[in-house]
């Protein structure tokens, strides 16, 4: 099942990935056996003439068991998805690469902040369902939306948050592998209209010279940016 | 208990005949009102099944032409190929009408109606009239709702849910009358979900038979109970929301809407705020039909009774608690997130605890495969699944990726097809000959219930895969993406599957109408149950359903293979002398 999960290119991709499985493992034995004991008893409690069936309310023990192990087996996948959470949503690394994204019906409007670095000046080089960023580095993105709610999906970086209208909401990823052509693909997936379907744009990352090369010939970001590593 | 409500009144068969309109139409005998539900909403049920074949059509073949659509005028419908803003109706009403109008009404409507005063013992529901009314006030509702696919605009497109602004400004989708007509509709089915939840509710409280203590009540009756004090608190959080709405689209307010000062997430916390608590309202009642059913052809006693009771309780009250894991990825703050990930966790010890109560039932036992005990296996076993893929979901990284994909498809069907609806089905096959005097004829009702299990799993079990897989939901054309392109032939096989479940419940209609037409007359208690329905109420129950005194219950309703009789079963209302026994 888990071999058709795409591409993981992202730095936290693979700590998703690896709760993923774990819980894969856990359900799929939970139902193996579920499923194998419910067969069994099926076959072997049939109805046989002459036999009665066994009278019995129940077992408090059992029931005790039967509470505490999946709730042990809660916690524990609770505590491991807790510190995944936490690199994704809070313990954003600090980065001087800030894209803003800005949703509306049907389109992802891709700003970067100029030579200023910053957004809302004049000097903002826009692009539409088009996003560049560098490989291996942490890259933030303010997402925005101007109607409806539009939700930002990168399904090889393990990342979706929805673009509310109103608020900007920032979140980060870092990707580990280069790819231009075509770049990744980045489809909305929440419903947005007639135009949802087709609302996507790309995610280009390139290697940190070609990066540098595209920011200067379009005047995308300040030559700090660029430059740092 | 004894019933103050309807004290003995002299309840005479003989009364004068009330008349084709009291007798069928508008009558306020709690199992005619049963059986109207339950008619009206297996029309909707095929109603909403034929838009789910649309849905398929689609995303196994996006533009191309469906045959039979043709009639479907322009814009909605282009030479028969669905438009997109036409496919978001037709999921949009797919859902609405499965959920408020097929799945809600039977189990709780009909099964409810029918079920609670003959369960407990009572002649009818407390108050009558407003029970007739609930049922005509769901009919305007759904009247209304159908009204919506008529309008200039299309039907509401937005999607179950309805996530404001999306829904709350009409140039969003260009639907105007459809989703004001959808908010209404809904409105108008709240009042009548809360005249049936309070008539519920009093009933079951008031009006137990003497010696039907609480801890006698049949598990379905536990069941009803609950489901109907969290309708009676969970519905007016919608109707509210839905009133906001429908100023938001046409009385210049701004609940919703950013430029006005509105908060669009407002929505997404009222709505789920319902919306969770609706989702253990379409599955507490099927598990409490399963759990009667599965003891009846195991002749065995329920597995923890106690336990069963205790643990829908905390269902219902955990239930309120976890609405914000649909909302991870919403902008909520990510703090939240975690909380409602724990309440999330929690709230599945719960269910695990039935679900090893069901398999504790089988344990030991003698046990009958007749076609409702096989849609009760099928409920326990599809729940199972679904609720282990609820795991993925409470997770919330996980949930990063796989939110808004088939994956949470795959989990609401698991839940509520293999779920709720195998439990309707169970419930159809064990209380028809009840309900109508005849028996479904077994042959039919296998063939049925085998071609569903099979085709429902193949159906829903693949979409797994395609969330796996990144596959978006509610996008009209997956061929649009280069990454979901290895995932199309799963998308094919699906639709073909799903063609197939729909034909699969032919052999249901069939025996249905044949059955009433001329099937077998049923005996009084042909499954051999303890229940007051079977034991103390002709077949089919007249007007005040016992004749004669009301029944005196002694025990509770498990009592299978008691050493304390010879035959396998021991009637909740038997008299065995001496002191009334004490088993719960």
């Amino acid at each position: 099942m888990l071999k058709w999960l795409p591409e993981s290119v992202s730095t936290y991709g693979k700590d998703i990935d690896w709760i993923f499985q774990w819980i894969y493992y856990v359900t799929a034995v939970s139902m193996v056996l579920v499923l194998a004991a419910m067969a069994w008893f099926l076959f072997k409690y049939r109805a046989k003439a002459g036999r009665r069936a066994t009278y019995s309310h129940g077992n408090t023990t059992l029931e005790i068991v039967w509470t505490i192990v999946p709730a042990l087996v809660f916690v524990m996948i609770g505590f491991m998805s807790r510190s995944v959470w936490s690199t994704v949503r809070y313990d954003m690394p600090p980065t001087d690469v800030w894209v803003k994204v800005t949703a509306s019906q049907f389109n992802w409007l891709v700003t970067y902040p100029g030579l200023d670095g910053k957004f809302g000046t004049g000097d903002d080089f826009s692009q539409e369902n088009m996003m560049h960023v560098p490989v291996d580095r942490p890259v933030r993105v303010v997402l925005a939306s101007k109607d409806v709610i539009h939700s930002f999906f990168l399904p090889n970086f393990r990342l979706k948050q929805d673009a509310v209208p109103g608020r900007e909401i920032e979140v980060w990823f870092q990707a580990t592998k280069v790819n231009t052509d075509p770049g990744y693909e980045m489809p909305c997936a929440e419903l947005c209209g007639f135009g949802h379907s087709n609302m996507k744009g790309y995610l280009k990352v390139h290697t940190a010279e070609e990066f540098a090369a595209w920011t200067t010939e379009k005047k995308a970001f300040p030559q700090e940016t660029v430059t740092h590593d | 208990m004894t019933d103050p409500v309807a004290a003995p009144q002299p309840h005479q068969a003989h009364h004068h005949d009330p008349g084709f309109w009291r007798t069928y139409v508008f009558s306020t005998d709690h199992k005619m009102i049963g059986k109207q539900f339950l008619s009206v909403s297996l029309l909707m049920l095929v109603v909403g099944g034929l838009l789910a074949m649309l849905i398929r059509y689609q995303l196994a073949w996006p533009n191309t032409p469906v045959p039979g659509l043709g009639w479907v005028p322009e814009p909605q419908v282009v030479g028969g190929v669905m438009s997109p803003s036409f496919y978001n109706s037709v999921f949009t009403m797919h859902a609405t009408i499965m959920i408020f109008f097929a799945v809600m009404p039977i189990l709780i409507g009909s099964f409810g109606n029918f079920l609670i005063p003959l369960m407990i013992g009572a002649r009818d529901m407390a108050f009558p009239v407003l029970n007739m009314l609930s049922f005509w006030v769901a009919v305007v509702a759904s009247i209304i709702m159908i009204a919506g696919f008529l309008v200039p605009g299309g039907h509401a497109a937005a999607g179950w849910t309805s996530y404001a602004p999306l829904s709350a400004v009409a140039a969003f989708t260009g639907v105007d009358w459809g989703q004001n007509l959808w908010c209404i509709s809904l409105i108008v089915l709240g009042i009548s979900s809360l005249m049936g939840s309070i008539n519920y509710i009093t009933t079951i409280i008031n009006m137990r038979a003497p010696g039907m203590t609480w801890f006698r009540l049949p598990l379905v009756i536990w069941s009803l109970f609950i489901t109907a004090i969290l309708l009676l608190l969970a519905l007016p959080v919608l109707t509210s929301a839905l009133g906001m709405l429908l100023m938001d689209r046409m009385a210049g307010t701004s609940f919703f809407l950013p430029e006005g000062g509105g908060q669009p997430l407002l929505w997404q916390h009222l709505f789920w705020f319902f919306g969770h608590p609706e989702v253990y309202i379409m599955i507490l009642p099927a598990m409490g039909i399963a759990s009667d059913i599965l003891s009846t052809f195991s002749r065995k006693p329920i597995f923890g009774y106690h336990a069963m009771a205790y643990s829908m309780i905390g269902i219902a009250f955990l239930g309120w608690i976890v609405w914000g894991h649909h909302m991870f990825q919403s902008g909520m703050n990510p703090a939240l997130g975690t909380s409602f990930m724990i309440s999330t966790m929690v709230i599945g010890v719960p269910s695990a605890i039935k679900v090893f109560n069901w398999l504790g039932t089988l344990w030991g036992g003698q046990i009958h495969f007749t076609t409702p005990m096989l849609n009760a296996l099928a409920f326990v076993s599809m729940f199972l699944i679904g609720g282990l893929s609820g795991i993925y979901m409470a997770s919330t990284p996980v949930d990063l990726f796989i939110h808004d994909t088939y994956f949470i498809v795959a989990h609401i069907h698991y839940v509520l097809f293999g779920g709720s609806i195998f439990g309707v089905f169970a419930g159809i096959y064990y209380w028809f000959p009840k309900m109508f005097g005849k028996m479904l004829n077994e042959t039919l009702g296998k063939v049925h219930f085998f071609g569903t299990f099979i085709f429902f799993n193949c159906t829903f079990f693949p979409m797994h895969i395609l969330g796996v897989g990144g596959h978006m939901r509610r996008i009209a054309n997956p061929a649009y993406y280069d990454f979901l392109a290895p995932l199309q032939p799963i998308n094919v096989f699906i639709s073909w599957s799903a063609f197939l479940l729909g034909l699969s419940q032919l052999p249901f209609i069939v025996n249905f109408f044949w059955t009433l037409a001329s099937g077998k007359k049923a005996v009084q208690n042909p499954w051999l149950a303890n229940t007051l329905e079977w034991v103390a109420a002709p077949t089919p129950p007249p007007h005040g359903n016992f004749p004669g005194e009301l029944p005196t219950v002694y025990r509770g309703p498990y009592e299978y293979s008691s050493p304390e009789v010879t035959e396998d079963y021991l009637p909740q209302n038997r008299n065995l002398g001496g002191v009334a026994m004490a088993h719960h």
